[in-house]
């Protein structure tokens, strides 16, 4: 965890003052509806159907204990005693009073957390591999790297009303688990052929409503010029993005305009002024900031423990667990595990204030103290003995967060949709749970295997569905809602020369009532054609393309329709 | 005599800034006095302008291309730059460029819809005088400028990151500022 120092502090308080004077300024009637907006879009407060909405940032994913307690103590004092974990590795709270907003601002500064640039037309927060530090294919520590593009683009005199919203994503490892084609810039850690450290650079990808991957723009950048070449970046950015529709406002819409390699000439006549210039990282810096990062201390342990085979091997549930919410970790007889957050019943991302304080004590006692946020909107304990994880399994199921189901089928990744989102055109959270009840027979769920389910609300996509093995969107067609239903996305590399894919869309949308059966048919496609058990959902897509797919859902439609009304007489 | 802020002092502003007519006509240039001319002003009527007694000062709109003044800089008594909407942050990267890299070193002023909000920004990226927009009131603004004791980065003022500008840390990580 990143600990801040004494100036770290002080500009989050003053961010804390600058804002509640804002408040006060609005309430007092100095400031009208329409300027406070853009002010409070700064600090992630948007106005919601109910009521306000409070984004917190969790910076990179990486919380300590006593600020998940915290969340939970804001979530009981000024919210419903809930927040909603999300995909960009932040909590969402539904229910906040206007008015209350400085008080949970100034709560969260005490313990070393902010609502900085979480919305508005700003650098978003910096999201990266939720296995960073601890993975085996690791190239180098992310959360350093974060940290320090953190600081750079914190209160950004000139980057802070960009021509729409930047989200940056930096992967450390071999394999890119932070979608890094998928954002405004990807930032990809590598080592050149002397063993330097530098990044590959990626720019222009991302979901809502034109799905782009992004274009490799420089295929190594030394680590020296990480602020200076992304300050090139912003800069020919917020001069030439467009401003005159917001939804043609994201850089990849520039990218693709100017054409990735004229693109990549004005970044680099642009950069040729800023290289080697003040802003060039240093060694000691670097240091610096590693140093304050506290690190776990990992107690010599010869390898995996014996103990734990034994109890995989005597118990099926457990070993189940293991199998899909154990992940390998780099240090000898330890582990990472993913609570999931993805238990039927609840919406997607969703705990409880008594959840988080529960997981806070879990963190404490088997994870030193830590916790990551996932994109899939699970948490994240990185640091288990494996002799722990019994206990742990055993605990976590009595939470109600042990639901064996990460990579699969009903770890469905979900928005909070149309009950709570006012951009929203339909809901999400009926939707997921649909199908989570659908496939509530957990070995089928394991037949299937890996399987990337998600779910958006709108175009916006915060729910990933452009990248969703299989994906649904919910769209508005006079007033009612429907949902559209694409397949083949993927948010990781998906076969050489494909570093992520956009999933292709199957034809006309359904009612929200026939989408399990939808689903229930193309997975049944899928278990028809697949070659072997090893070959995954979205293997068969590639291998055999939408069309199958497509020809059975709508040829059987009205067999689906059939089912449907015997299903509505039934009940 | 309008107010405007400058050097972090409320002062009557004395220039004048002259407009492109909605049908996008020039306007007549007044007899006397100190002006702040459109771009195409500038570009129409430069003789006329350097002729005619009085200051002269040129204002680029949001999406002008600070080059475009780049050679004449030495001939102006202040550059303006509009600021159309909060949320049109063009501005503080024309003022980046007019500092860093044309090396404007003149009184550089912000106008349109500028809040005290942007202050501390807009004083970070170079601008150095304020017209504020209606309704603000330019001596509680003062404040504004102070909001923020310590930035992270390197930008025209201060020019150098935070992490150039601390001392040698202690072994513990702690600074010593």
């Amino acid at each position: 965890m990143y600990r801040y120092d004494e100036i770290d502090q002080r500009l989050v308080n003053e961010r804390v003052a600058q804002f509640r004077d804002q408040t006060r300024r609005f309430l007092a009637g100095k400031l009208s509806e329409d300027d406070f907006r853009p002010l409070r879009l700064r600090n992630g407060l948007y106005i919601q159907r109910y009521a306000p909405m409070l984004r917190v940032a969790i910076p990179y994913g990486l919380l300590t204990s006593r600020q998940l307690r915290t969340l939970a103590y804001i979530a009981r004092k000024w919210d419903r005693g809930y927040g909603h974990f999300s995909t960009r590795q932040n909590i969402q709270f539904n229910w906040p009073k206007l008015e209350d907003v400085p008080d949970i601002l100034a709560e969260l500064a005490r313990v070393q957390m902010h609502a900085i640039q979480t919305s508005g037309n700003s650098v978003r927060n910096i999201t990266t591999d939720h296995y960073a530090g601890v993975a085996h294919d690791e190239i180098v520590d992310s959360f350093v790297w974060c940290e320090l593009l953190r600081q750079w683009s914190t209160l950004h005199p000139e980057f802070s009303f960009l021509p729409r919203k930047f989200k940056i994503a930096i992967n450390g490892s071999a394999a890119d688990r932070a979608a890094t084609f998928l954002h405004d810039i990807g930032l990809h850690a590598v080592r050149d052929a002397a063993g330097e450290t530098g990044f590959r650079v990626i720019v222009g990808g991302g979901m809502g409503r034109t799905p782009i991957i992004g274009h490799v723009i420089r295929e190594f950048l030394p680590w020296p010029h990480l602020l200076t070449y992304t300050e090139a970046v912003l800069r020919v950015y917020n001069r030439y993005g467009r401003r005159d529709n917001m939804h043609k406002a994201r850089i990849k819409i520039l990218v693709k305009a100017l054409t990735p390699d004229r693109f990549r000439e004005e970044v680099e006549a642009e950069w040729t002024h800023l290289r080697d210039g003040p802003s060039t990282l240093t060694a000691e810096e670097i240091q610096r900031v590693e140093g304050r990062f506290t690190r776990p201390a990992y107690e010599p342990l010869p390898g995996d423990d014996p103990e734990h085979a034994a109890r995989l091997a005597a118990e099926p549930a457990f070993a189940a667990w293991a199998k899909r919410n154990v992940h390998p970790h780099k240090a000898p007889g330890y582990a990472a595990v993913t609570l999931s957050l993805k238990k039927t019943g609840v919406p997607p991302g969703d705990a409880t204030a008594e959840q988080m304080d529960a997981v806070a004590d879990l963190a404490d006692r088997y994870s030193q103290g830590e916790l990551r946020v996932s994109h899939e909107q699970n948490l994240v304990l990185a640091d288990v003995r494996q002799a722990d994880l019994y206990r742990l399994w055993g605990e976590a199921r009595a939470l109600g967060l042990a639901t064996p189901n990460i990579g699969l089928l009903t770890n469905i990744i979900a928005c909070p949709g149309g009950d709570f989102c006012s951009l929203a055109n339909a809901k999400s959270i009926p939707v997921a749970e649909a199908i989570q009840r659908r496939f509530d027979d957990l070995d089928y769920v394991y037949d299937i295997g890996e399987l990337d389910l998600n779910i958006s609300g709108c175009m916006n996509s915060c729910g990933h569905h452009h990248v969703g093995h299989i994906g649904i969107l919910g769209v508005d067609k006079n007033g009612e809602e429907w949902y559209q239903i694409s397949i083949g996305g993927n948010q990781g590399l998906t076969r050489p020369g494909a570093p992520a894919a956009l999933g292709k869309v199957i034809g006309p949308s359904f009612a929200r009532a026939q989408i399990p059966d939808v689903i229930e048919q193309l997975i049944g496609i899928y278990l028809e054609l697949r070659d072997n058990e090893e070959e995954r959902f979205i293997d068969v897509v590639w291998r055999i393309g939408v069309e199958p797919f497509k020809e059975r859902v709508y040829g059987g439609h009205h067999q689906g329709d059939e089912r449907h009304q015997r299903s509505l007489a039934a009940a | 005599m309008a107010v405007i802020i400058k050097g972090m002092n409320v002062i009557s502003d004395p220039w004048q800034r002259l407009e492109v007519g909605a049908d996008g006509s020039l306007p007549p240039l007044p007899p006397s006095g100190d002006i702040i001319v459109p771009l195409v002003l500038w570009r129409q009527q430069r003789d006329d302008l350097l002729a005619r007694p009085g200051r002269l000062g040129v204002w680029l709109d949001s999406n002008e291309d600070p080059a475009a003044i780049a050679e004449d800089l030495r001939l102006f008594g202040v550059v303006a730059v509009r600021i159309p909407n909060i949320t049109d942050g063009r501005g503080y990267s024309i003022a980046y460029l007019l500092r860093e890299r044309y090396g404007w070193r003149g009184e550089l002023r912000a106008f349109g819809d500028v809040w005290r909000d942007q202050l501390f920004f807009l004083a970070r990226c170079g601008f150095n005088a304020f017209t504020l927009r209606e309704g603000e009131d330019p001596r509680e603004a003062l404040a504004a400028f102070g909001e923020f004791s310590e930035t992270y980065q390197g930008s025209v003022t201060p020019p150098l990151p935070l992490f150039r500008r601390r001392h040698v840390p202690s072994p513990d990580g702690r600074e010593g500022l």
